[in-house]
């Protein structure tokens, strides 16, 4: 196969619509598919942050005052939902790998264009729908996790939705990451070795074998499921003979790596962003290439510590206690390396900057609880808790969300060609940090003495630690505003940000911002040091420039 | 300066363990501990939360000494220090956390163990007529604790039926069917849940145990309680609209109390 490096003559430009409405059109360029992601995600984000304001307002009384029981239970389902289907992942994952693959790979587009435009425009259709089902017959109010027999009892129509609405979303899952894994392996420009790369490359890669191999088991397990609740079958229904804690299996076996496949991308953008705004090599490329591998490899077998309260035999939970143990070595190398990355550079306090730092000091925190819940003793005791609540808050927002803030204060110069404004940067971030963490913190508190998650009601000794909690989701909530308008103002008043504000070495930053259709006007070009920042090499970037 | 560095890491290490140890025996987050499985708990959650302060503390430490320390004065220019990598420095901290990782997992199976959780399932439950092969998982604790076998008494069977939105005991002894579950202080409970509709959790948080309670198929969760008193029993698994308002009491008697209210509620004569 010869892949072609020239611009193509015959301009797709042509066939596509221009300006604005290429942003609503079923674009085929991997920027404007990016972007689109990035927004639709961001949308979606808004809606499942007003339900989690909505579940927080439940919260400040003990008691279950603020929204009918049945609503609540749709309001948490929906949260979870929308947060990890509808933004965490497709931004990851999509807006951004869409958006930096070809270019780091030194392609023009991304293997499969049609693929990709697909697998965008079925996110917008199941998204509504999901939100729509509640004003049908009331949305699924059986969790995230749709456990059977819960999800088999209650109102049928909501939870239908609710599986035909996942299995399209899985569905532009696998193709994303179909077509991640062709262009990283085949599309990459002659010359560029895999182990030249940029890092975000290697998350993508692992991410995306982590996505093919597991979302058809959770897209099986949910047509099983949803044939015991249409056709009445009984593959999860005890009262036909059924087993409910195979679907937590066959569950679990997708929804664990779900956590990889929000966090390793998370993983793979940080990498880019800390070498370049503390000038400096990122530290340990090879450690850091091995242990995202690890960490796909483990990441598969270590579902079965969700269900170490349901019937699990002693050897399962002694197996599955190790293996996920052990997935804090590769981590603990990936952080360690990041610190080190910062030691002795010379680090701008930008946007960009502080929501990395913020990532890391919330994920150590996360992946600590995580490895004291991976202690069978330890996890039977604030199981399903909200010490649970606590750490994958900490995971994926501390983590995963924080990330994606420092992204868009990175690329938003490539995306639009303007600069944000750095004060309003720094403000959203000490808002959104103290929010997040007076909105978290003190649940870990709650979990260990005694609340379960889930509930609208509970103890009311929990009264004044939930109220203080609720105050953080409002500051959360309330950072939001600076970051709306800093994008707006800045689109449309902000300084132009030139071609390479950030000085950087990765190929993305040496185009036009925002870059033309097919990524270069010439030549793609050889960036066979993506991260040869420090000392000895600033003179070689002067030259660039 | 290599000895002045030396001389530095080592205190702020040495500061750094002696502070995880004093959170960690200062900040008291448990709440009251009343069975025996608690105490045992309790010392792996001690042994975490050291371990877990050392690390946090410590990376929190360095990430702010970094910003603070390598930030951009204004007015500067050019790059940090070229370095891409020291195979020393990466080798020690994929050894260290590979070390701590593998004493926390064997130290918590040695714990697991000690709450009973490695025994075999098919002790004397009597009590019951139990079906040969008939297929019962156990929580938590379902073997028996250490000291229990001091009391060289068999267990008090409860059985437990859960459903939307309550929790049903039985006592076998005495035909007794009770809301809220009376066990006598210092005696081993086994208890046998089953589920009539969805899943559901049983969970004492002064325990430190809980187990799901499983439609068409019965898990047996055994403890002893060590403490006089009235403890919550919360359904911890989503199981409806009402999960919230799910819960109970568990009310650890005196042996002598306990007694007495089983003679006063029993359908049989003892």
């Amino acid at each position: 196969m010869t892949i072609s490096l020239k611009p193509n003559n015959s301009s797709p430009e042509k066939l596509q619509p221009t300006g604005w409405l290429k942003y609503i059109s079923f674009s085929l360029d991997h920027k404007v598919i990016g972007l689109q992601y990035l927004v639709c995600g961001f949308f979606f984000y808004l809606i499942g942050g007003s339900l989690a304001g909505a579940i927080r307002l439940e919260l400040t009384s003990p008691l279950s005052d603020f929204m009918p029981r049945e609503v609540y239970n749709q309001v948490l389902t929906l949260h979870g939902t929308i947060m990890i289907f509808l933004w965490i992942v497709p931004v990851v994952n999509g807006a951004f790998g869409n958006y930096l693959i070809p270019f780091y790979v030194g392609a023009r587009d991304m293997a499969f264009p049609r693929l990709n435009a697909v697998a965008f425009w079925l996110i917008p259709p199941s998204g509504l729908l999901l939100i729509t089902s509640y004003f049908i017959n009331g949305a699924a109010q059986s969790g995230w996790t749709a456990y059977p027999p819960l999800s088999i009892t209650t109102p049928a129509a909501g939870q239908i939705i609710w599986i035909l609405s996942v299995l399209l979303l899985g569905g532009s899952s696998i193709f994303g990451g179909i077509n991640f894994i062709a262009t990283i392996l085949k599309l990459r420009r002659p010359g560029l070795k895999l182990m030249q790369l940029p890092m975000y490359c290697w998350a993508m890669l692992g991410t995306s074998i982590l996505v093919v191999l597991s979302t058809p088991v959770l897209a099986g397990t949910l047509i099983l499921l949803s044939f015991d609740i249409v056709a009445h079958t009984g593959f999860f229904n005890p009262g036909l003979g059924g087993n409910v804690i195979v679907y937590q299996h066959l569950f679990w076996f997708y929804s664990h790596p779900a956590v990889y496949i929000m966090v390793l991308p998370a993983f793979g953008l940080v990498s880019e962003i800390l070498p370049i705004h503390s000038r400096k090599p990122l530290f340990g490329y090879t450690t850091m290439v091995f242990s995202i591998m690890g960490i796909v490899v483990l990441g598969l077998v270590v579902w079965a510590h969700h269900m170490f309260t349901s019937g699990t035999p002693p050897w399962m939970r002694l197996f599955f206690t190790i293996a996920t143990a052990f997935i804090a070595v590769p981590t603990g190398i990936k952080f360690f390396n990041w610190v080190a990355t910062l030691w002795g550079g010379k680090i701008s306090l930008n946007g960009a900057m502080l929501f990395s730092c913020g990532f890391i000091i919330n994920f150590v925190l996360g992946g600590i609880t995580g490895v004291a819940l991976a202690q069978v003793p330890f996890d039977v005791h604030v199981h399903d808790t909200y010490f649970v609540v606590a750490h994958f808050h900490y995971i994926v927002y501390g983590g995963s969300v924080f990330v994606i803030f420092s992204s868009i204060y990175h690329w938003f110069p490539k995306f639009t060609g303007k600069m944000l404004n750095e004060n309003l940067g720094r403000f959203h971030f000490i808002i959104t940090f103290i929010g997040f963490n007076l909105c978290f913190a003190p649940q870990h508190w709650l979990g260990l003495n005694g609340m379960p998650r889930r509930v609208a009601e509970y103890d009311p000794q929990f009264e004044l630690i939930n109220q203080i909690s609720s105050v953080g989701a409002l500051l959360m909530a309330l950072s939001t505003l600076p970051f709306l308008w800093n994008i707006f103002q800045s689109i449309l008043y902000g300084d132009d940000a030139g071609d390479n504000p950030w000085d950087a070495l990765t190929p993305e930053w040496l185009t036009s911002s925002p870059p033309p259709v097919e990524n270069w006007e010439g030549e793609a070009p050889l960036v066979l040091e993506p991260y040869g920042y420090g000392e000895k090499n600033s003179n070689k970037i002067k030259d660039q420039k | 300066m290599p000895k002045l560095s030396a001389i530095l890491t080592l205190t702020s290490s040495l500061t750094l363990g002696v502070g995880g140890v004093w959170v960690a025996y200062n900040v008291d987050m448990l709440p009251v501990s009343a069975s025996m499985n608690a105490p045992v708990y309790d010392e792996l959650y001690r042994v975490l939360f050291i371990i877990g302060s050392i690390l946090f503390i410590g990376m929190t430490a360095l990430v702010i000494y970094s910003l603070i320390q390598f930030r951009r004065k204004p007015g500067e220019t050019g790059d940090g220090i070229d370095l891409e990598g020291n195979i020393s420095l990466e080798i020690f901290w994929t050894a260290v956390p590979a070390i701590v990782v593998l004493f926390v997992g064997l130290y918590s199976y040695d714990i697991y163990d000690r709450m009973g959780g490695m025994q075999p399932l098919m002790h004397n439950h009597s009590g019951h007529i139990e079906n040969q092969g008939e297929k019962v998982w156990g929580g938590i604790g379902s073997g028996p604790i250490e000291t229990s076998s001091s009391n060289n008494l068999s267990p008090l069977p409860i059985e437990l039926t859960a459903m939307q939105f309550a929790f049903i005991f039985h006592y076998p002894k005495g035909d007794i069917i009770s809301g809220e579950l009376h066990v006598p202080v210092g005696k081993e409970v086994s208890l046998r849940m089953e589920s009539k509709d969805v899943i559901h959790a049983f969970w004492v948080p002064q325990f430190r145990l809980k187990q799901d309670v499983i439609p068409g198929q019965p898990t047996i969760l055994n403890f002893t309680p060590t403490k006089a008193g009235n403890f919550p029993i919360i359904c911890a698994e989503l199981c409806g609209p009402y999960h919230g308002g799910m819960r109970s009491n568990v009310i650890v008697d005196e042996q002598k109390d306990f007694d007495t209210w089983l003679k006063e509620n029993s359908k049989e004569t003892i």
